[in-house]
């Protein structure tokens, strides 16, 4: 190892000089004097390394020439898998300790304060297990398909892969995201708010090109989804839905699905309840009836005031929420800001999102950022001149179906306060004179 | 080398199809094994699998469990979580319990008070309990089990013996409390763009209430409207 290293101090000296030679004459002796030269190997080594933040000075800005202009960095393959950099440190999915018994069933937020764009990197991606994560392994996993259809079968997940594929984008997000606030703001926290919905592009196979390979036989009217965790996790699909836009999914953002995302399959059901989109999926069949299953009766139902309770409430609802400012995200400046969020609706498109600064008193239409997709991410952004003053910012998505997201006094009207899920609201942030930013409700 | 046969003989198959297929039927015309991947499970591959369980008691298998039995399988795997009579352990959910509590301010969902069908109960116990250790259960077991928690809601006398037939005649206290459509949308909100409403009202803030865990940023603490 220190040989190699010493060799590759000679090598980059080498490069150094000869680099040199080509330098107009002051450059050159300045550069020669540089610590890259002289200070040689051990500068090289610190280099490779990597650079120590804390040992810089406080400014590298101008006129300072920082040291990484100075040095050279890691070579490739550094990070065979490259991971973000160390000052990206706090961008992390993070839990709420007192939401769960058990890590193990458990939910993370995708931090959406620091997320650009629409694509949640599948490291950020929210996770939601009820049993934990498993480790499933590709080569013995098997998914099955059966029930009321002509030719059952398994596939391995070589198998599956040779189907034709499709890739689309689309958010997925957990019904309960924001559940802890029909009562009233309780968290102070973009994250811990709204971070309970991701997207990404999912790669796979049409669920309608498995169902046409087994062949439905007439009766065959639902789809019961079941995954290979320990919570053998399920959820009954009408035939519709599952003939419509589903997808088999075996990749998310170009490579194989995360372990927390159902590696190495898992249902993409575009639009509706996270729930529905089974992880470790190892089974699929075709009944006659819907199979009223824990997760699609005990949970996953939206209890009424009156005691009644709606089921197969599938669908996520047109929402949005600002992202920036956020309370994680306050403002440093008075003048002009950009107010940017994220819209999205598990009925299509979103068409279009008002911005207000005042309470819901007066609104702007924002201006949609592309690609604008159906059941996908949407990004808006609306410039603000912000003057100092206190202020009530809110955002609010009309969807193609011409659905506009309701206040909250409208959802409690019509809901109450116990449904736990579905709770689409439009999210009121108050921004303070200092430009801290606090989650409101408004009556 | 057999799949290498096998996907030899499936690429001829497509090759003539495609071409007995007329051009505009293209993707059309898929039909049933077009693509002859994966292999035929045998019965036993898929009843090894197939563990759902309906309302109507499709899929439930032959043996049975009583009261009594499902007592001390409770006391053994479940209670540590649920409690001796299901009352529940912190954030480990109640089974029993919460009777009428539907319409009041803090509903209490348990299998008595919510669940619509027993077959869940079986089918759920069976594929997903105990937690720590999810399907280690013996079919009797879990049907003592359920005999158990139904008897703890006082849906069924201490003599109860569930099996596949006795399940399935079990109605739930809350059967009829759902509606199995989505009634949605329910809620019109206008797009009004100018003099929306009068006056605002801030009702409520989380400023200073203390619930947010750590995340990046200023959060809840020091900021006090």
């Amino acid at each position: 190892m220190l040989g190699k290293l010493r060799r590759l101090n000679r090598d980059v000296s080498k490069i150094a000089l000869e680099e040199s030679e080509r330098l107009p004459s002051e450059e050159r002796r300045r550069f020669l004097r540089s610590g890259l030269f002289t200070a040689g190997g051990a500068m090289v080594g610190g280099a490779l390394a990597g650079v120590a933040p804390k040992a810089l000075a406080a400014t590298q800005y101008p006129p300072e020439i920082p040291p990484w202009t100075r040095s050279l960095g890691p070579g490739v393959v550094t990070d065979p898998y490259g991971v973000p950099s160390p000052f990206e440190k706090d961008v992390i999915r993070r839990n709420v300790p007192w939401l769960t018994a058990d890590k193990v069933s458990s939910i993370s937020f995708t931090p959406l304060q620091h997320l650009k764009g629409i694509i949640t990197p599948n490291g950020l991606f929210f996770e939601r297990h009820h049993a934990g994560r498993p480790e499933v392994d590709p080569q013995q996993h098997r998914l099955m398909i059966h029930g009321l259809v002509e030719r059952p079968i398994i596939l391995s997940m070589e198998d599956l892969q040779r189907f034709p594929s499709v890739s689309q984008i689309n958010f997925i997000e957990c019904p309960a995201n924001g559940g802890m606030e029909w009562r009233g703001a309780q968290l102070n926290s973009l994250q811990f708010l709204h971070g309970m919905v991701s997207c990404a592009e999912w790669t796979g196979v049409r669920l309608s090109t498995l169902l046409q390979e087994v062949g439905i036989k007439p009766e065959g009217k639902w789809l019961l989804a079941e995954g290979a965790d320990g919570a053998a996790m399920t959820r009954s699909i009408p035939m519709e839905k599952a003939l419509d836009d589903v997808i088999v999914a075996y990749a998310q953002n170009g490579e194989a699905l995360r372990r927390e995302q159902g590696y190495p399959v898992r249902l993409v059901v575009p639009g509706w309840e996270g729930n529905t989109h089974v992880k470790w999926l190892r089974r699929l069949e075709v009944g006659d009836k819907p199979w009223m299953q824990r997760e699609e009766t005990s949970k996953y139902t939206d209890l009424m005031p009156d005691g009644t309770a709606h089921g197969f409430t599938w669908v996520m609802e047109a929402k949005s929420v600002i992202t920036s400012p956020c309370p994680e995200m306050p403002l440093k400046n008075k003048g002009i800001c950009q107010i940017e969020g994220l819209a999205w609706s598990g009925r299509g498109k979103v068409k279009a999102v008002d911005v207000s600064v005042d309470g819901g008193q007066n609104w702007q239409q924002a201006q949609l950022r592309e690609p604008v997709m159906s059941k996908s991410l949407t990004r808006f952004s609306l410039e603000w001149k912000w003057d100092g003053n206190p202020a009530l910012i809110q955002s609010r998505v009309i969807d193609e179906t011409g659905y506009v997201q309701p206040t909250l006094a409208q959802l409690r009207e019509a809901r109450g306060t116990n449904s736990i899920y579905h709770k689409n609201a439009i999210q009121t942030w108050k921004v303070n004179g200092d430009g801290s930013v606090v989650n409101v409700q408004l009556s | 080398m057999f799949s290498f046969h096998k996907s030899s003989r499936v690429f001829t198959g497509v090759c003539s199809g495609f071409l007995l297929a007329s051009m505009p039927m293209l993707g059309a015309a898929e039909s049933v094994g077009h693509y002859g991947y994966g292999e035929s499970p045998t019965e036993e591959q898929i009843a090894a699998w197939d563990i759902d369980v309906r309302p109507d008691g499709t899929g439930l298998p032959e043996g049975s469990g009583s009261v009594d039995e499902g007592m001390q399988v409770f006391e053994t795997y479940c209670s540590s979580c649920h409690g001796a009579f299901g009352e529940g352990m912190g954030r480990y959910p109640k089974l029993a319990g919460g009777e009428g509590s539907l319409t009041e301010d803090r509903p209490e969902k348990t299998v008595g008070s919510y669940w619509p069908y027993a077959s869940t109960l079986w089918d759920y116990i069976h594929r997903a309990m105990p937690f720590f250790a999810p399907q280690s259960l013996t079919d009797d077991q879990v049907y003592a089990l359920t005999a158990y928690v139904l008897n703890l809601n006082y849906i069924v006398d201490g003599d109860f013996v569930a099996n596949k037939e006795t399940l399935p005649e079990v109605v739930m206290p809350n059967h009829d409390g759902f509606t199995w459509e989505d009634p949605r949308p329910v809620v019109q909100n206008e797009r009004c763009m100018e003099d929306c409403k009068e006056e605002v009202t801030v009702s409520d803030s989380a400023a200073g209430k203390n619930l947010t865990p750590s995340t990046t940023g200023p959060l809840d603490e020091g900021i006090t409207e």
